[in-house]
């Protein structure tokens, strides 16, 4: 063994610094990842849940149904910024996704509020399809419920003394709809779907193509006859038939293996997952333009991946989320993805309540194809 | 005259770098012209843009009587390409890959079948056929790529470079093909940094700084130049042509180094 000697290794260090600043990409990733990272965690992983969309059906119309609402708002958890009339509105806000939380406060409530003994009973239904969101509204209205009661039993004692009767004033009935028993697998596994048709078929179809450049065997084909609307269908359509594989087999474990049973249409599941699926292909593509290497789609991939993680509603519910970081979440077409197959899995819907979304999602599948289809058009030139 | 390739003035430039700057020359057809000239030349600029990929900035150029700017798919259908870097799936045999090309150049059925089984026999790739082409040493590779080159029966054929890094036996056979083909009336264009191979076309282009700086007959030039063999005069031509060039110096300062 020689001694260790100072001038190989400052040679290396010296050596390895100019790789670093040299490497564009690396150097990107050392200064804006951190950063870039740190502002998506901080903002989006962010649990707690506030300032929920509320739709209220008040029948009782008196000062104490208005007082009562009035403390809802207060509580800062709800925003009871929509007025119904019937089950029927209330059932559309809530199976839109307008509304989280439904407030029912029944004809007689003002009445039973003012008996010396009277017991008022306020229905509160609650979307259970996100259960973080679910607990959060819940445990909410019982502590709203519990401190007005305890309020109003205070003034009747000091009214009345020991004659007023012991019923709790207040009575908070929650009932929780799409997924009653709050479980987490039932929110996730659709989104699942989603998530592994993104991760899967863009990281794929850019390696098809990548993996060309990189080998060298595109130039030989660029000087064939054959055309690059020949060349990009060619490559495309089998990644469509995988995508439909992918597709079945997740659908098929979450329904056998994990008991998540789709309450909507499979059939439209399907057409509107063959939509994203062209949005995916047409990422694939993009990321396969720019990169060179397939170690770079990969790495590209997974900035694609990470942030569509945090910023789709995947995990956090995108409600909470400062506007900067909703419109982000916007740009992502699995963000309104996850609207639509957790819209048929857990409430059922059909179009009229998704045709948004899938608007959205066919204009990002023509814009994102048209752009893909030109660049790699290009790029054979 | 019948041309197989006639350029006028081609000029490529890449920003503000131009790689080939108006070369002009004409090559009748069945005739074997070889390109010399060091790396950086332009010389696989050049032959990219008569294969009809790259968009001449200047000029205008016909090959086998189609314009590059305006027909590029004729040419393509009509050429037989092979560049230095070897360019085939590494993944699929060497069956497969024939396949592939075949229906690239729209062969099909029994077409298909006998331009395959002609090729698989003239390269002697009979008993290599179910191999994976990752499993072949170069010069294998090389005559594979000349097969799929050679499939739907080009009239010319471009070789970029083609016996760069492959042995010397391998090398006198993919030559003799060659040769071979041009007797039976292919036209051929090939560029090289093996002189010996120059010496066997039947005429060459020197190309210095993207400047065609010599086109005729090796016997021709060097009768010119009164020089004895070809290196002296592509030396000589160097020297000539380019004098501020710093590999000009050093050949200058340290003899024939």
């Amino acid at each position: 063994m020689g001694r260790f000697s100072w001038v190989r290794f400052l040679a290396v260090l010296r050596k390895e610094f100019l790789h670093i600043r040299r490497d564009r990409a690396s150097l990107i990733m050392a200064i804006a990842m951190p950063i870039g990272m740190l502002l998506l965690f901080g903002y989006a992983v962010n649990t707690d849940v506030d300032h929920l969309s509320t739709v209220v059906w008040d029948q009782s119309q008196t000062a104490d149904s208005r007082e009562f609402i009035t403390s809802i708002r207060n509580t800062q958890y709800l925003d009871p910024d929509a007025y119904v009339q019937g089950y029927e509105q209330i059932e559309g806000y809530l199976d839109s996704g307008k509304a989280r939380v439904a407030v029912i406060i029944p004809p007689d409530f003002g009445k039973e509020l003012q008996k010396d003994n009277g017991q008022a009973d306020v229905q509160i239904l609650v979307d259970g399809s996100d259960p973080t969101i679910a607990r959060a509204a819940m445990s909410a209205v019982q502590m709203l419920g519990l401190n007005k009661s305890l309020e109003i039993q205070g003034v009747r004692l000091a009214a009345k003394g020991a004659t007023a009767g012991t019923n709790m004033p207040l009575n908070i009935e929650t009932r929780v709809w799409y997924n009653p028993d709050m479980k987490s697998m039932v929110f996730n596994i659709p989104a699942l779907i989603g998530l592994i048709l993104q991760n899967v078929i863009a990281m794929l179809t850019s390696f098809s193509i990548v993996r060309e450049k990189e080998r060298g065997t595109m130039e030989q084909v660029v000087v064939t006859p054959i055309r690059s609307l020949e060349l990009l269908l060619g490559k495309l359509l089998p990644f469509v038939f995988i995508g439909f594989v992918s597709l079945t087999l997740i659908l098929a474990t979450g329904i056998f293996w994990f008991g998540v049973m789709p309450a909507g249409s499979i059939p439209l599941l399907v057409l509107l997952s063959t939509i994203f699926l062209f949005t995916i292909l047409a990422i694939g593509l993009l990321i396969s333009s720019i990169a060179r290497t397939q170690l770079q789609a990969m790495q590209m991939t997974f900035i694609l991946i990470l942030p569509s993680i945090l910023l789709s509603g995947f995990i956090f519910p995108r409600e909470t989320m400062p506007i900067f970081l909703k419109i982000l979440g916007g740009l992502f077409p699995l963000t309104y993805f996850l609207e639509i197959v957790r819209g048929i899995f857990l409430k059922g819907v059909g179009m009229e309540y998704l045709w948004q979304d899938t608007l959205i999602l066919c204009a990002f599948a023509i814009i994102l194809v048209g752009i893909a289809a030109k660049k790699f058009k290009k790029n054979l030139d | 005259m019948n041309l197989a390739i006639d350029c006028q003035g081609l000029v490529k430039r890449f920003g503000t770098y131009t790689a080939v700057q108006g070369v002009s020359f004409q090559l009748p057809a069945g005739a074997i012209m070889g390109f010399v000239g060091p790396n950086g030349a332009g010389k696989t600029t050049l032959i990219r843009m008569l294969c009809g990929v790259l968009v001449p900035t200047e000029g205008r150029a016909t090959v086998l009587g189609y314009d590059v700017l305006t027909q590029p798919e004729e040419i393509k259908q009509r050429i037989g390409y092979m560049s230095q870097k070897f360019s085939l799936y590494d993944d699929l045999t060497v069956r497969e890959n024939l396949d592939f090309y075949a229906g690239v150049y729209s062969l099909q059925g029994k077409m298909a079948k006998e331009q395959k089984t002609r090729v698989i026999e003239r390269i002697g790739l009979v008993e290599r056929t179910s191999q994976l082409v990752s499993s072949l040493s170069g010069g294998w590779k090389q005559r594979v790529a000349l097969a799929c080159a050679l499939l739907h029966s080009p009239q010319l054929l471009i070789l970029d470079e083609p016996t760069a890094g492959v042995d010397p036996v391998s090398r006198r056979i993919f030559l003799d093909l060659i040769h071979q083909l041009a007797k039976e009336g292919m036209t051929i264009l090939v560029s090289t940094h093996y002189m010996d191979e120059a010496a066997t076309c039947d005429y060459l282009g020197f190309v210095f700084y993207g400047h065609l700086i010599a086109f005729g007959s090796p016997d021709e030039m060097k009768e010119k130049e009164a020089k004895d063999n070809l290196d002296d005069l592509f030396i000589y031509y160097v020297e000539n042509e380019a004098s501020d060039d710093p590999r000009n110096l050093a050949l200058k300062k340290g003899g024939r180094g």
